[in-house]
């Protein structure tokens, strides 16, 4: 039998995610799936569900949330205060949910994306085989105030729930693990050195499609014929910026792929915040 | 052709291949037989290749074990020859309304150009474009072909909404908007098709290879055809080359 979760307050810029899109690139569609993939692995780990159940992902602020139907659910991503009903709940550890229940999350002080993992999933419509929210793929951009989605409800609970320490989800890093991009041997030696050896800011330009950096990097290989892309590329502009493509990002692009961001570091980097510092560091395959 | 190609390590799960000659018909010809070789010799569930002007991106569902196999892989699939592989390629009619009260930018476009708008539309509607590959946007082409008299420098402050279906000239490039999006091109055209439908299996009616002109209609026949697609029953033209 099917339970809704209705979305009483949306908060900034909430969506469904999965894992994301496989083999529509060639259509121009972009990846999506969660920008923090290991945090929503972890909640479906803890759920006991498949690797690619689909997660609500909420940025900053977080939805208010009631729940129709019984259930479990797992918080990961950015450390936060929960309450389920009033009550305290915590984070990486599986929540039995009641009927009507209502999940209220306060605004989160670090990080950047959360994830509400729900048994089993939560069943928004797969398009081009994925949930994960995209505009012009799926209906929807972000959920809004009133929608309900769909879960399967939970009729029986076994007591051996499972979790994770706090000291292992709230570590940060400043380093930033990277491959060579394509272009890299294009940038002279001094510009591989700024590139290597400088801590760059997060700018205030940062959501789904790309974090901006805000150091430039002196810039003289202007750009390239339009080429592939994927999440984790860094690319240089003609006018030095350079751009962390993430999980929304084209699939082609015409500016130089300095470096990748490897697949790890790329779930890191996109829970820093504006004005955090990072430096990249090179290692090989 | 083997020599002439670099296989470049992108990432965890991604090859890169690469060709060193930029944009020309051959190298899209050995490229889109080299990627649909592949894509037929490994499942789909495990592999997806982007294509772009000179270059392969072949995607892995999963971390690449060892580089260089999965290179030599790739590479024996590049020698068994091309020559049992037939693919069709198709000329699409694409119908156009070249219209000032719904084009914004025609009549600019025209006065920058010193041309007349029935010479933009003459000069627009006289190539076969050659489809690259598909990218930017979901169901964008990247076409070939815009003659001379037509590049015109992008809009130094990009629109923030150019609307779906909107037909526009960028630099040496001419598109379709598939979907709203913001956007630096001049916008010369209206076209009631769509490019990009997730609700069609493929999602994309065009590939790459295949080539588009454009043909010239009056708006009451754009408020036709609009009508016929958003009701799914219109039936873009084409012809087997």
């Amino acid at each position: 039998m099917m339970g809704l979760v209705k979305i009483i307050k949306p908060g900034v810029f909430t969506t469904v995610q999965d894992e994301g899109r496989f083999g529509f690139s060639k259509y121009g569609v972009p990846k999506s799936g969660a920008m923090d993939l290991e945090s929503l692995r972890f909640a479906n780990l803890l759920l006991g569900n498949d690797k690619n159940c689909a997660c609500i992902e909420w940025t900053f602020q977080p939805p208010v949330l009631q729940f129709y139907e019984a259930t479990s659910i797992v918080l990961t991503g950015a450390p936060v205060d929960a309450f389920l009903n009033g009550e305290k709940i915590k984070m990486y550890h599986q929540t039995k949910v009641g009927k009507n229940d209502i999940l209220v999350i306060n605004f989160c002080k670090n990080k950047v994306y959360g994830y509400i993992g729900i048994k089993d999933g939560f069943r928004s419509l797969i398009v081009l085989g994925s949930r994960s929210y995209y505009g012009g793929i799926t209906a929807k951009k972000k959920l809004s105030i009133g929608d309900e989605i769909a879960y399967e409800k939970q009729e029986y609970f076994k007591g051996n729930f499972s979790g994770i320490s706090s000291s292992f989800f709230t570590e940060t890093t400043k380093v930033v693990e990277v491959y060579p991009g394509p272009e890299f041997e294009l940038l002279s030696i001094e510009q591989k050195r700024v590139l290597m050896d400088s801590v760059f800011t997060i700018s205030n330009s940062i959501n789904r499609m790309a974090i901006q950096l805000e150091e430039k990097l002196k810039n003289s290989i202007f750009s390239i014929i339009t080429s592939p892309v994927l999440p984790g590329t860094v690319q240089l502009t003609p006018s030095g910026n350079l751009i962390v493509l993430m999980r929304d990002c084209q699939t082609t692009g015409g500016y130089p792929r300095v470096l990748q961001v490897t697949e790890n570091a790329i779930n890191q980097i996109a829970q820093k915040r504006m004005g955090e510092k990072l430096n990249f560091v090179l290692v090989s395959f | 052709m083997i020599d002439k190609l670099q296989y470049i390590r992108y990432s965890e799960k991604a090859i890169l291949i690469q060709w060193s000659s930029e944009i020309d018909e051959r190298t899209l010809q050995n490229l889109l037989f080299y990627k649909k070789r592949i894509e037929i010799f490994y499942d789909k569930l495990i592999i997806e290749v982007i294509s772009a002007y000179n270059s392969l991106l072949v995607y892995y569902n999963v971390a690449i074990e060892d580089f260089y196999s999965a290179v030599l892989e790739l590479k024996s699939l590049c020698f068994s020859g091309f020559k049992n592989l037939k693919v069709k390629n198709r000329l699409w009619k694409i119908p156009v309304c070249y219209s000032p009260s719904l084009a914004s930018d025609l009549e600019n476009f025209a006065s920058q150009k010193s041309l007349r708008i029935d010479e933009v539309i003459m000069m627009h509607t006289a190539p076969l474009y050659k489809v690259y590959f598909i990218g930017f946007l979901p169901g964008f082409l990247y076409l070939g072909g815009l003659v001379d008299p037509l590049h015109l420098a992008r809009k130094s402050t990009p629109s923030l909404q150019v609307k779906k279906g909107s037909v526009a000239i960028g630099g040496k490039q001419t598109g379709v908007y598939p979907i709203d999006s913001p956007g630096g091109w001049h916008v010369i055209g209206v076209c009631p098709l769509d490019f990009f439908d997730p609700k069609s299996d493929p999602c994309c009616f065009i590939s790459p290879g295949d080539s588009v002109q454009f043909i010239s209609i009056k708006e009451k026949k754009y408020n036709d055809i609009r009508l016929l697609v958003s009701n799914g029953v219109y039936l873009p033209e084409s012809v087997i080359l």
